[in-house]
């Protein structure tokens, strides 16, 4: 595998890193644009399938770059890619935590979070869209994305069985 | 929950760090959030809830996944930059094992019948999930005006206009920035 290929999957997800507003899924319409749309490492119906089994393994959502980036380069691919998305990010958040411990009412902080939360709003209902038009291709998908979303908005049903019936569903039915 | 002075504790060693974070990510299924929650709160007790509070919206407030910038920040202040890096590793480093040995069984199984139309129903439901969070973040925020002007403006940049997510930030955040900087006391 090239040094090439690992170089693009790093400067990508870096660049991503400090555009995370608000998490990680505000990123999910870019990196389909860039992954499925510019460069073709994989194709739509692929995406929602990583996207998805990123949600079924433990830990958080950024997962969904280390299934890219091993899709695309192996365990090199994922390692890069997932390094690539936290350090920027994580490391920007370590050194602001320590600089701002005393400053526990910050204004400049209610303002960030004020401001940063109609664009994750936007950017996440975005994310759920691109991933809802690669997935369901037919109505037995669409009720299974509809139904689930209903759950989940007004009912907080856990994840795991939601998936766990998807995935039967599929199975039985598709 | 009341908030009771907590008693002076000695920091948090890195091997204390690590296997703490790496129980959160082994168990965080569906979001890690709620089990880190519990798991520095009410199990080990190295945050009280208000203090967990303020450092989960500090890293809300900066870009990043939470989970993670919450557990470079946390362990940052406990043990420095080493510190940082054995909670980091303690979360993430089970969750990649696994999502790589899954992409592995993908590339061999996947395109078997049953498996895929079972992967199929799967990414369906994982749109729905999506679905549902992003209107649980948004329904709230969604009562004052600018912030539907706003959320439905990235909305269209990023899933009509196909616009790199750069100049959605760039275009959106400092309109953003300015009606809160207005906005907020």
């Amino acid at each position: 595998m090239s040094l090439n290929l690992l170089g693009q999957i790093a400067v990508l997800f870096g660049k991503l890193s400090l555009l995370a507003v608000g998490g990680a899924n505000s990123t999910v319409p870019e990196i389909a644009r860039i992954t499925v749309g510019e460069k073709h490492w994989l194709s739509a119906s692929q995406f929602s399938q990583f996207y998805a089994i990123a949600n079924a393994a433990p830990g958080p959502n950024v997962l969904i770059v280390a299934v890219i980036g091993a899709h695309v380069a192996g365990v090199s691919g994922g390692l890069v890619a997932i390094a690539a998305m936290v350090l920027p990010a994580g490391i920007t958040a370590a050194i602001i935590a320590l600089m701002f411990d005393k400053h526990r009412e910050a204004r400049w902080r209610r303002v960030a979070q004020a401001s940063l939360l109609p664009i994750t709003a936007g950017l996440v209902l975005a994310a759920a869209c691109v991933l809802a038009r690669q997935s369901d291709t037919g109505w037995l998908t669409l009720v299974l994305t509809l139904v689930t979303a209903l759950l989940t908005w007004r009912t907080g049903a856990h994840p795991l069985w939601l998936l766990g019936a998807g995935a039967l569903a599929g199975l039985l039915f598709l | 929950m009341t908030a009771e002075p907590p008693p002076a504790r000695p920091n948090l060693t890195h091997g204390q760090l690590f296997s703490g974070f790496f129980q959160a990510g082994i168990m965080g299924f569906g979001g890690v959030l709620p089990i880190i929650r519990r798991l520095l709160v009410d199990d080990r007790r190295w945050l009280t809830q208000v203090e967990f509070n303020e450092l989960f919206s500090l890293c809300q407030s900066l870009p990043g996944a939470n989970v993670v910038n919450l557990s470079f920040a946390f362990g940052a202040r406990e043990a420095g930059a080493t510190g940082a890096a054995c909670a980091v590793l303690g979360l993430l480093s089970a969750p990649v094992a696994i999502v790589l040995c899954l992409v592995w069984l993908y590339g061999k199984y996947g395109a078997l019948p049953p498996v895929r139309h079972a992967l199929l129903g799967l990414a369906a439901t994982a749109a729905g999930l999506a679905l549902g969070s992003g209107l649980r973040i948004a329904t709230p925020i969604l009562k004052l005006p600018r912030n539907i002007a706003l959320a439905a403006a990235v909305y269209g940049l990023a899933f009509g206009l196909h616009l790199s997510l750069p100049l959605i930030v760039l275009l959106t955040l400092p309109v953003s920035l300015l009606l809160a900087w207005r906005a907020v006391p």
